[in-house]
C-alpha cells in the first residue's frame, strides 16, 4: 500500500496534487482498496449471512433535529446483536442512521465523517448541508452492486443547516433509496425494516414545531410501535439496560441523549401502554383463550 | 547564456541552499509556542484566507513560512496522509512522527532531484496528554528535521525572533501570557513596526496575526483558530467581558437560497415533496434539470 512508501521516500506523487478536496475521490486515485465500492460484488445473495441494522428514524422539532435507532442487528432469523449503534454524528452538525447490511454500512459511516472532516480541514470551511446529502448520496450509488446480493446499504442523514434562510426549519432530514437517490423529507423519516410501522406511529404524535423533548418521545415511542411489528427491531430492553439511541442536532451542535434520559421516557411509555391495556380488560374486553 | 558542463555537487548543493534561504527570509515569521494547555501558533499574517496555519488531524497542527503554493500543497498532502492512515488503521495510529517523516523525505528528495528547491519551512506540532508529551519538529526546505523543545520560529528573521523568545520564554505559561510574549517578539522585528520610534504602532494588531491552538483539554480534535474578539481579548487591545468565547473553527457560510429549478426534494426545504411535479413546471424554461 502507498502507506508504506510514503514513510520511507515522502509522499507519492498523487499527495502532492493539489486537485479536489474529496477524500473519497483522493483514495479513488491513491488507495482504491480501501473504497468500499471497488469490492468484487458477490455472485450469490448474501443477505442472509451478514448482520442487518434495522429501524432508524428522524424527527424534526422546533431547534433543530433528533434521530434514533433502536439496538438491534439480525442474520436471517437470529438476532446478532443486541447492542449494535446504528445513529452516528457525521460531523459537529449532522447525524446519519443506517439501515442495512451492518458491516458495509458502518465502514460507509466511517468513510462519510473523515470525508467532511477532509473537506473541511482541506477548504478552511464547513460543507454546505445539502453538499454533505449529495455526497452521501454518491457513497450509496456506489454500493449498487452489492445491494443487489442481499447488502443494500440504506441511511437517514439529518443536520442542522447553518445556512437556512431566514423562516425556514434549520432542521433538515434526507432519505435515500439503493440506488443512491437523495429525497429531503418534510417533518420526519424512517427506514430499515421497521420503518412501516414507525412511520405509522409519526404521523399521529409528531407535529410541527414540537420541544425537544416532546419530539423525543415521539421518537422513542415509534421505535417502540416499530418493535412491537417488526420482529428485526428491537424494543426497550430494562433487563440489559439497553435502550434506543437518541442524537439531538441543533444550533450548539451534536448531543446524545443519556441512557438515563431515553429509559425515562421509554419506561413511561411503556407504563401509559400497559395502563391502556389494563383498563381496556377492566372495561371488560375479553382475549382469545379467556374462560367465558 | 551557456550552461557550465560540470558543478561540483558541493556547488549546486550551496547554490540551491542559499536560493531557498534567501525565498523563505522574505516573508514573515511565524512563532509556534507551547504553553500549558498545548502548543500556541502565532503568525504574521495579514490575510485571513491564506492561511500558514492549519489542521493535519486531532492532535497534530501545521505552520509554514515561504512560498505559499509549495507550502499549501505539503498541507493538503499531510491532511491526506493523516487521513488515510486513520481511515485504515485508527486515529490513533496517526502521530506527528509519521507526518514530519513524510516530510522530511519529500523536501530532500525535491531539494536534491530538482532544479528549484521548495522554498519553505514547516513545524508539526503534535500536543499531547501532558506537557511532557508535547512535540514540536522543525523541518527545513533541504529535508533536515529537529525535535525542538518549546518553542520554534520560523521565517526571515527567526534569529532576532528566536532571541526575544529565549528571553522571556517561561514553560508552563498560560494562553494569554504565552500569546502575548509571541507577540511581542514578533512585534520586536516586524517591518510594520519600525516606525514605532517615530510614534508608530509598537505591537502587531489582531488584524495583522492568525493565531491557532492545539488545546489537549478540547475533546477529539484539538486545533482551534482564535480570531475576532476572543484575539483581541487576549492581545488585551480591547477588553470585553463575554469575548473568551471560542470563536469557530470554520467559517460559517452567507445564507443561501435555493436556485429556482433545483430537483424537487433538494432544493426548498419549506416544499420538500414535490417530487419533480409542481416545482418543476414553473421552471422548465429555465431549462432545467427536468
Amino acid at each position: 500500500m502507498s502507506d508504506q512508501s510514503a514513510t520511507r521516500s515522502g509522499f507519492p506523487p498523487a499527495y502532492l496534487d493539489r486537485v479536489g478536496s474529496s477524500f473519497t475521490d483522493f483514495l479513488a486515485t491513491a488507495a482504491p482498496d480501501l473504497l468500499p465500492g471497488r469490492r468484487p460484488v458477490p455472485t450469490m445473495p448474501v443477505g442472509d449471512l451478514a448482520p442487518h441494522g434495522t429501524t432508524i428514524v428522524a424527527v424534526t422539532y422546533s431547534g433543530g433535529v433528533l434521530m434514533g435507532g433502536d439496538r438491534r442487528a439480525t442474520m436471517g432469523n437470529l438476532i446478532s446483536s443486541r447492542d449494535i449503534e446504528k445513529v452516528y454524528p457525521a460531523d459537529s452538525y449532522s447525524v446519519i442512521g443506517i439501515a442495512g447490511a451492518a458491516g458495509i454500512a458502518i465502514e460507509m459511516v466511517k468513510l462519510y465523517q473523515v470525508e467532511l472532516e477532509h473537506y473541511e480541514k482541506i477548504e478552511g470551511l464547513t460543507m454546505s448541508l445539502d453538499g454533505k446529502a449529495n455526497r452521501l448520496a454518491a457513497m450509496i450509488r456506489g454500493n449498487l452492486g452489492a445491494a443487489m446480493q442481499g447488502l443494500a446499504v440504506v441511511p437517514l442523514f439529518a443536520g442542522f443547516d447553518l445556512d437556512a434562510a431566514q423562516g425556514t426549519p434549520p432542521g433538515r432530514i434526507f432519505s435515500y433509496d439503493v440506488t443512491g437517490g437523495n429525497y429531503e423529507e418534510r417533518g420526519y423519516a424512517a427506514v430499515g425494516s421497521g420503518s412501516l410501522f414507525a412511520k405509522n406511529s409519526l404521523k399521529k404524535t409528531w407535529q410541527q414545531g414540537l420541544s425537544a423533548d416532546a419530539a423525543t418521545r415521539t421518537v422513542v415511542e415509534s421505535l417502540y410501535d416499530a418493535a412491537d411489528d417488526d420482529s428485526a427491531t428491537g424494543g426497550p430492553d430494562p433487563v440489559r439496560r439497553l435502550y434506543p439511541i437518541v442524537y439531538r442536532v441543533d444550533a450548539e451542535g451534536i448531543v446524545r441523549l443519556t441512557d438515563a434520559e431515553i429509559a425515562a421516557v421509554a419506561d413511561a411509555i411503556v407504563t401509559e401502554r400497559a395502563d391502556a391495556d389494563r383498563r381496556n380488560t377492566e372495561r371488560g374486553a375479553t382475549r382469545p383463550g379467556d374462560q367465558p | 547564456m551557456t550552461m557550465p558542463y560540470y558543478a561540483s555537487a558541493e556547488q549546486v548543493m550551496r547554490d540551491r541552499s542559499e536560493y531557498a534561504r534567501k525565498g523563505i527570509s522574505r516573508g514573515r515569521s511565524v512563532a509556534v509556542v507551547t504553553y500549558a494547555d498545548g502548543v500556541l501558533f502565532i503568525a504574521e499574517n495579514p490575510s485571513s484566507t491564506l492561511h500558514k496555519v492549519g489542521e493535519i488531524y486531532d492532535r497534530i497542527g501545521f505552520a509554514a513560512v515561504g512560498r505559499y503554493s509549495e507550502f499549501e500543497s505539503l498541507r493538503v498532502a499531510g491532511v491526506r496522509l493523516a487521513d488515510v492512515r486513520g481511515y485504515s488503521y485508527n486515529r490513533r495510529d496517526v502521530t506527528g512522527r509519521v507526518i514530519a517523516n513524510a516530510y522530511a523525505q519529500t523536501l530532500g528528495a525535491i531539494f536534491t532531484e530538482q532544479m528549484k528547491p521548495y522554498e519553505v519551512e514547516l513545524c508539526v506540532a503534535e500536543v499531547g496528554d501532558r506537557p511532557e508529551t508535547d512535540q514540536l519538529y522543525r523541518l527545513t526546505f533541504d529535508g533536515s528535521v529537529v525535535d525542538e523543545p518549546d518553542f520554534v520560529v520560523m521565517g526571515g528573521q527567526a534569529e532576532a525572533v528566536t532571541g526575544h523568545l529565549r528571553e522571556h520564554f517561561l514553560p508552563g505559561m498560560g494562553l494569554s501570557d504565552a500569546l502575548q510574549v509571541g507577540v511581542r517578539a514578533l512585534s520586536a522585528v516586524s517591518p510594520v513596526t519600525a516606525g514605532a520610534a517615530h510614534g508608530g504602532p509598537s505591537q502587531l494588531t489582531a488584524a495583522q496575526l492568525e493565531v491557532a491552538v492545539l488545546d489537549r483539554r478540547r475533546p477529539k480534535r484539538a486545533f482551534r483558530r482564535i480570531t475576532g474578539s476572543a484575539l483581541r481579548t487576549l492581545l488585551g487591545d480591547e477588553p470585553t467581558p463575554d469575548a473568551v468565547e471560542d470563536a469557530p473553527a470554520t467559517v460559517h457560510h452567507a445564507p443561501s437560497v435555493p436556485e429556482p429549478g433545483t430537483p424537487a426534494g433538494l432544493g426548498d426545504p419549506a416544499n420538500p415533496d414535490t417530487a419533480g411535479e409542481a416545482g418543476f413546471d414553473a421552471h422548465d424554461e429555465d431549462g432545467g434539470e427536468g
